[in-house]
């Protein structure tokens, strides 16, 4: 059934979760020109004049899901992907916000090219792009990137991302640079010259697979000192991709102490570990590493206990040539934009997480980590929402994908869960039940 | 085969014990008939019952002329030209030929003369260890149906088959018994 | 009544230790010591392989290898084709890929690759499907013909394979062959021991069911077999010794220690060595060496691993 974004839409028969209220019930939904106009028990708004209903029985409505990490190669490698196949991607995947990182070519290191990414997400019109400008210029490591120009093109936040920013006095001057505006930097962790040139975790299995390994010690290290550099400054660090128990423990700490440090943990870094890559399987092969038994068990009890705050997918798109070559050469990275929801649920059914503290780490803690605007399940806010169904079987291959890459460990793999409708602004922007994109012009 | 195959499996006996004991006793008087005593010769069995053929062959020369030939064994599995077809994994055993190649008179023995190939194959074998001065072939049971101009000089018996039947010689040193069958697919 | 050993299915590729069976292992060193006897004959050659043709693909230099694999296969009558790093198209930026898919276009029954890169042969095995893969050497990561041989040269020294206490001296870090002996030695139930600073016998080697041992006096005790590991020097700049003349006075081997500390000790060196470094000049001229022995045996046990690869895949190839 086609809804119009005109006349009030009417969302029935859902368990409707709000984490910062502590609510996970059934209610009613009310949409009126794309806001919520009401949240209350069912049969509430059973009168309203001219509703559409929406019957969501057996599935979950929550604020749009929001991915602080993804990688969208425009500017300069849209052949792995680019802005509109992303935000399909990320819209088919639930997520009615997505930042993307700097690592473009050229980098996102001035306001011309923010102001460009924007406008190819306004083009697409599905999800709102966020971008996230760099910390350094050409993420060289060498001079400050111009922050302010960037924070009022509208970067949300600064990174480096793929590399750490390796020196200790420019990652102080940035943090004190920034943190005159309340700018967050979302750092990559690894300390390269320890790490070497690495393509798995250290461990006996890349001892008996030849292969050089990073050691959990070369995230640490780097966490431990951007900590240091947070409480002396004054400035905000969010922690990407955290793969170590050690790492969560100095977080705990760090939070303790009142630093403000936040963390985002990957789906694959809580489902898979190193055993992964065994038979020099590239599909598995990424930055941070697949890690150990332990750490999948660490992160997994950071999250559940909001030590890490959110989950993000590093969706990294890449063309097979890039993979089908000798592991030590193949690239980091894996898509991830359609496999966030099945792989989170799958924790929730093994009663690692509960579902209160999954929704809320994909969708008010990222929404709180850089800044968002709450938008979602609050009344007067505009009608971010998603609709999961957490039964729903899904497959990631050739006909779901929409994504220009494939890079994926899950690929072909049979998965429970997924998104049933994307709502922006009180629009359907993606309708699993068609499997169809519907771009609006609301998004900015 | 493993253990005994009783008649009505398809199996029918064409040599019995007795058969193939007086054979190998005449192939032996034969041999050194026709080489004129037992000066130069030497009995090489391609493995594996040419082995054993062999031995006996050679107990019963030593009982005639008081002295044991010298005794070698060819393995043909590095010499075969049928492994690629074959889905069977190769046993390689060796071959070893004790004595001077190139001045002696072979007689090489097997259990079954087929095809050939085989006897093709050994002679390849013994060839590349030197060129012995002449090579004589003896077998326990000749089935017919060459593929190559191959004959031999020694045979136990001639027991002619078709090229879907089965021929099996069984000795004592190796099955437990000594025969020699046929097996005819019904 | 004769034994009849059975044959032991070997294939279709042989990327490493890892995943043979003690069977496996025992067929292929059996097969080689038949190989041993061919190579004693004048004429070194027997047909098995002929018309068959198998290509070297070495792209990391190496000399005592290739040769080996060449020669094994021209005896057993096979058409031998070599392709180093050099002279292939990997050098104008070809990928891996399109070398395995041009070659397989050849039909070669054999392709033995050499590659700087760990899985690079698995990475082959797995995009060809009519041809078999040996592995000469990947990365860091295994040389299973290396073990195999070292295997039958101490088989026919000590006259068994088990049990045996296996000493590993230098640079086990960076050796794929000490990787390969690990698996191996590990699977005949045999002890091993690596003698290296801490630089470079991980902790993570006691995974693997390896002991540890930094002092050389300590780990050579009792020693069975002593495998001298090369030093990597040319990679000083990684900091694993310092230098050349403290790591030979810690860890050179000498006739005087292993008469001392494991008296009826061989020796084994797989690959180049620094003569006065790592082993004495005695040591490698003396009576405990199987230096020697391994390359000969090399042939015969490549010989072997050829053989069983091509053979018993049944049906028509190529």
């Amino acid at each position: 059934m086609n809804y119009q974004s005109d006349k009030p839409l009417l969302i029935k028969g859902g368990t409707v979760v709000i984490p910062s209220a502590g609510l996970e019930d059934k209610r009613d939904v009310l949409v009126v020109d794309g806001q919520v106009a009401g949240i209350d028990r069912p049969g509430s708004f059973d009168s309203v004049d001219g509703a559409q209903t929406y019957d969501i029985s057996g599935k979950i409505l929550t604020s749009g899901l929001v991915d602080l990490h993804v990688h969208l190669r425009e500017p300069g490698q849209e052949w792995k992907e680019n802005i509109e196949t992303g935000a399909r991607a990320a819209v088919a995947g639930g997520f009615t916000d997505v930042c993307c990182m700097p690592n473009t070519k050229p980098t996102n290191d001035n306001g011309q090219i923010t102001s460009f990414i924007l406008q190819r997400a306004r083009d697409a019109g599905l999800c709102r792009v966020h971008p996230i400008g760099a910390i350094t210029h050409a993420q060289k490591g060498q001079e400050l990137a111009p922050l302010v120009e960037l924070h009022e093109a509208g970067c949300v936040a600064f990174s480096d991302d793929g590399y750490p920013v390796a020196s200790s006095l420019m990652m102080r001057r940035a943090l004190e640079y920034s943190s005159m505006f309340g700018g967050i930097l979302a750092v990559h962790e690894e300390d390269k010259i320890l790490a070497g040139d690495w393509s798995m975790n250290e461990s006996a299995l890349s001892l008996e697979m030849g292969l050089r390994g990073m050691p959990g010690a070369a995230e640490d290290i780097m966490i431990g000192r951007d900590i240091e550099l947070a409480r002396i400054t004054g400035g905000r660090v969010h922690f990407c991709h955290v793969s170590t128990r050690r790492a969560v423990t100095l977080i705990r700490r760090a939070k303790e102490d009142g630093i403000q440090v936040s963390a985002e943990v990957l789906p694959h870094n809580f489902t898979l570990t190193e055993s992964a890559v065994r038979d020099f399987n590239t599909a598995a092969k990424m930055s941070m590493p697949l890690r150990s038994d332990d750490d999948v068990d660490g992160v997994l009890e950071g999250l559940a206990q909001g030590v890490i705050d959110c989950i993000s997918s590093d969706h990294a798109p890449h063309e097979a040539d890039s993979k089908n070559v000798e592991f030590d050469k193949a690239s980091f990275g894996i898509i991830g934009l359609q496999t966030t929801i099945p792989l989170t649920l799958e924790k929730v059914r093994q009663g690692k997480l509960s579902l209160m503290r999954a929704i809320s780490a994909l969708t008010d803690d990222p929404r709180r980590c850089f800044g968002l605007p709450m938008t979602g399940l609050r009344v007067g806010a505009s009608a971010d929402l998603t609709v999961i169904d957490p039964l729903q079987p899904f497959v990631l291959n050739k006909q779901s994908n929409k994504s220009r890459s494939s890079n994926s460990p899950f690929w072909g793999c049979q998965l429970t869960g997924a998104a049933e409708s994307t709502i922006i602004a009180g629009n359907f922007v993606y309708r699993a039940s068609s499997d169809s994109f519907n771009p609006s012009c609301r998004t900015s | 085969m493993t253990g005994k195959e009783p008649q009505h499996l398809g199996w029918s006996r064409v040599m019995d014990g007795e058969e193939v004991r007086r054979s190998i006793a005449r192939i032996s008087h034969e041999i050194l008939e026709k080489n004129r005593g037992i000066k130069d010769l030497a009995l090489v069995g391609i493995r594996t019952r040419g082995e054993s053929l062999t031995d006996r062959i050679a107990k019963t020369i030593e009982q005639i002329e008081g002295i044991r030939p010298p005794v070698g064994v060819v393995d043909i599995t590095l010499y075969r030209d049928d492994l690629t077809s074959s889905a069977q994994q190769p046993l390689v055993r060796g071959t070893d030929l004790p004595f001077n190649v190139d001045t002696v008179r072979i007689v090489l023995i097997d259990d079954v003369l087929y095809t050939g190939r085989t006897v093709r194959a050994a002679l390849d074998a013994i060839i590349d260890f030197g060129r012995p001065r002449l090579v004589q072939l003896a077998v326990l049971c000749d089935r017919g149906n060459r593929e190559l101009p191959i004959r031999p000089d020694y045979v136990g018996k001639r027991v002619p088959t078709s090229k879907n039947q089965n021929v099996r010689v069984r000795l004592l040193e190796v099955d437990g018994e000594d025969g020699v069958f046929v097996f005819s697919p019904r | 009544m004769i034994n009849k050993p059975e044959p032991v299915k070997i294939g279709p590729h042989l990327l490493g230790i890892a995943g043979l069976s003690l069977d496996q292992v025992h067929f292929i060193l059996d097969t080689a010591e038949q190989f041993v006897e061919v190579n004693t004959r004048s004429v070194k050659k027997v047909p098995s392989l002929r018309g068959k043709t198998i290509i070297n693909l070495f792209l990391e230099a190496s000399t005592r290898t290739r040769t080996s694999f060449e020669i094994a296969a021209k005896r057993l009558s096979a058409d031998a084709i070599n392709i180093s790093a050099g002279t292939s198209s990997v050098t104008k930026g070809e990928s891996l890929m399109d070398t395995a898919y041009t070659l397989q276009s050849m039909s070669p029954d054999v392709i033995i690759i050499r590659h700087g890169s760990s899985g690079a042969p698995h990475f082959i095995a797995k995009l060809l499907d009519k041809t078999a893969v040996v592995n000469a050497g990947d990365g860091l990561h295994e040389h299973p013909t290396q073990a195999l041989l070292d295997l039958l040269s101490i088989k026919q020294r000590l006259g068994r394979v088990t049990p045996l206490k296996l000493v590993m001296v230098g640079d086990v870090l960076r050796s794929r062959v000490a990787r390969s002996n690990i698996i191996l030695h590990r699977l005949l139930g045999n002890e091993v021991t690596v003698v290296a600073p801490p630089t470079l016998a991980m902790k993570h080697f006691e995974q693997l069911g390896v002991r540890i041992c930094h002092g050389l006096n300590e780990g050579l005790k009792g020693a069975d077999v002593v495998m001298s590991l090369r030093m990597k020097f040319e990679y000083l700049k990684d900091t694993f010794i310092p230098n050349l003349d403290e790591y030979s006075r810690l860890y050179c081997l000498t006739e005087e220690k292993l008469k001392e500390l494991a008296p009826e000790s061989v020796i084994l060196a797989p690959g180049p060595f620094y003569r006065g470094v790592e082993l004495s000049s005695e040591l490698v001229d003396g009576p405990r060496s199987l230096v020697g022995n391994q390359v000969e045996n090399g042939v015969a046990v490549r010989m072997a691993v050829l053989f069983l690869l091509s053979m018993g895949r049944g049906g028509a190839q190529s």
